[in-house]
């Protein structure tokens, strides 16, 4: 039960300490973090009924011509409330959104985002729609139980896809687009400003949110440094408060600790099982009861072929 | 913002922890037992008529064979799960074959294994995808013809866990390597463990482009074998309910601390992988 103590712990702690505001805790509230730049900051939470599904972070960037939306909050309701939050900043249209990765809690307010104009653009990484489709009827029955809804939400993938670099021109402002080899996710892709040196890194980066491992935790760890060479001054996460150069720092530890522990289980034989039951998560993350032990699973099960090429 | 993290520890009293974790998971059993719904599921009496029609079948066969598996499948696509036999395997008493079966995978039943008295013991680990609650069972059968129940609820895992694997092209990409080694010390005449892991995607198929509106076509590991001084000790009938990377943990019986182990894979596409292991190479 101490992993429990730890997590709320850890919760209060970043409530206090944080952007988390009464006011940001709103599905809709946004706070300008650089100029033309809006940022939600999600609660840190598994999706359910009660939070509707506000538990990632989404922002928005606003040029001379129109607006480019990043990532769309993990219900119809936090994509609805996206257009709401862009409404009372800017009469300009929103032209793009651009999803980071297919997890369900960035993904699913899309269908509400989507279709608002002609011209509207969805983009994500090229891999996204294969590892969509083989999650698809698990996202959709995981959201239609969570949330409480009365069906199963329609998941809309998007139809524009980037594998490398590509450029989104906003009007006077333009966005880089990147996708990245297999880390939190096989199709991770981040959105960096330059004229204002912001990286929305999606869950490439967690802060706070124990870090959860869906694609391959060295590639993730090896990465790290070309992420944090960006040049960013502003990095906003998936998860978590927005964090300056120095915010990477906690994750790493977290992802090295978790290498070398399931490494050194590896070299002594030990079983998977017997494995997660092991290695403890550290302290200092909220929600390791629900994730670290599938992060052990997910390491072990990749770090016992690295001695194989 | 700075939150402290400790270095993980690989704790040497890793029993303590285990120990812990029983005991905070014994505490609300009458909470958790709730949620344990019978386990006279519809499928299970299709696959019970599918599999051994009106064939007695002893359940909670405890004293004869046992399942592992853990409360809560961690991770949706790889969930770890032992079939262990009471008794070792003699000639004149053995467990020939069992299945291992899942009551809602889209195909339940999961793995069947044929073994022999060379297997030394009828225990064997590996890892199932999993994404619903259910109820996972294996059936032994033993050489006196009777079949023997046990079973286990797992619920399913958190976050946005999914069966499919996390690395499609890597996966695609190394399919086909094997690797096949020994677990202990092979001793003449007592059962040894040995592991055989294969690279495969593993996919079931059932999947659909959401672009292009095409499904992926299936293609999956479907038989494993393995010999030992040219007889086959183990072999199993597996399909996609298998985890991504099809392993598995057995025993065999060595002569003499010598002799060749070798595997056979075959997948539904008929590629097929082979593996050899010399125990005599091994020893050191």
């Amino acid at each position: 039960m101490a992993v429990f103590g730890r997590a709320y712990t850890s919760i209060a702690a970043l409530a206090a300490a944080m952007l988390l505001t009464a006011a940001s805790m709103h599905p809709g509230a946004v706070d300008e973090v650089a100029p033309g730049v809006f940022v939600h900051i999600g609660q840190i939470a598994e999706p359910y009924r009660d939070n509707g599904g506000d538990t990632s972070n989404w922002g928005f960037v606003v040029g001379e011509r129109c607006v480019a939306v990043i990532d769309t909050g993990g219900s119809q309701a936090t994509g609805a409330a996206i257009l709401a939050a862009v409404r009372r900043q800017t009469a300009l249209p929103v032209c793009a959104a651009i999803i980071t990765h297919g997890h369900p809690d960035h993904l699913l307010g899309l269908a509400s985002v989507t279709g608002s104009r002609a011209g509207f653009r969805a983009i994500a990484s090229h891999r996204l729609p294969a590892a969509v489709a083989a999650r698809t009827q698990t996202y959709r029955a995981l959201a239609q139980r969570q949330l409480g809804l009365e069906a199963a939400p329609e998941i809309v993938v998007p139809g524009e896809q980037v594998n490398g670099e590509a450029t989104i021109d906003l009007g006077g402002r333009q966005l880089q687009l990147r996708t990245w080899k297999t880390a939190h996710t096989d199709h991770d892709l981040t959105v960096y400003d330059p004229s204002t040196q912001t990286l929305f890194a999606g869950d490439l980066l967690f802060v706070g949110h124990t870090p959860v491992i869906d694609g391959n935790l060295a590639g993730w760890l090896a990465q790290t440094a070309a992420l944090r060479g960006l040049g960013a001054t502003r990095t906003v996460p998936g998860h978590g408060p927005v964090v300056d150069g120095k915010g990477w720092q906690a994750q790493t530890e977290y992802l090295s600790g978790l290498r070398d522990a399931v490494r050194t289980a590896l070299r002594q034989r030990m079983p998977l099982q017997r494995a997660v039951e092991t290695i403890a998560a550290p302290a200092g993350w909220a929600l390791t009861e629900v994730f670290h032990r599938r992060n052990v699973t997910a390491a072990y099960s990749e770090l016992e072929w690295e001695d194989t090429d | 913002m700075q939150t402290r993290t400790r270095p993980l520890k690989l704790s040497l009293s890793g029993l303590v922890t285990a120990i812990a974790v029983a005991l905070s998971l014994l505490l609300p059993t009458a909470a958790l037992s709730a949620d344990e719904p019978s386990p006279d599921t519809e499928q299970w009496a299709g696959i019970r008529q599918f599999l051994f029609a009106d064939r007695p079948i002893a359940d909670n066969a405890g004293d004869v064979v046992e399942i592992d598996a853990p409360f809560r499948a961690e991770d949706a696509a790889v969930v770890p799960i032992g079939l262990k036999a009471k008794s070792d395997q003699t000639p004149g008493r053995y467990i020939r074959k069992m299945w291992l079966l899942v009551d809602k995978n889209p195909t339940p039943i999961a793995a069947s294994f044929e073994l022999t008295p060379e297997s030394g013991r009828a225990d064997i680990e590996t890892r199932i995808r999993l994404e619903e609650y259910t109820w996972v069972r294996v059936v032994a059968e033993t050489s006196d013809g009777q079949l023997h129940m046990a079973r286990k609820f797992v619920r399913a895992a958190g976050g946005c866990s999914a069966p499919a694997g996390k690395d499609m092209e890597a996966a695609l990409a190394r399919l086909g390597k094997v690797k096949f080694r020994l677990e202990g010390e092979p001793q003449q005449g007592k059962p040894t463990l040995a592991q055989i892991m294969v690279s495969h995607p593993n996919n079931s198929g059932m999947q659909m482009d959401q672009v292009t509106r095409l499904f992926v076509p299936p293609h999956y590991v479907r038989h494993v074998e393995v010999a030992y001084g040219g007889k086959v000790i183990m072999s199993a009938d597996v399909d996609f309910s298998m985890s991504e990377n099809p392993n598995l943990r057995f025993y065999f019986l060595p002569s003499n601390g010598s002799g060749e182990l070798t595997a056979k894979v075959v997948d539904s596409k008929d590629l097929v992988f082979t593996s050899t292991l010399n125990l005599s190479k091994t020893g050191s």
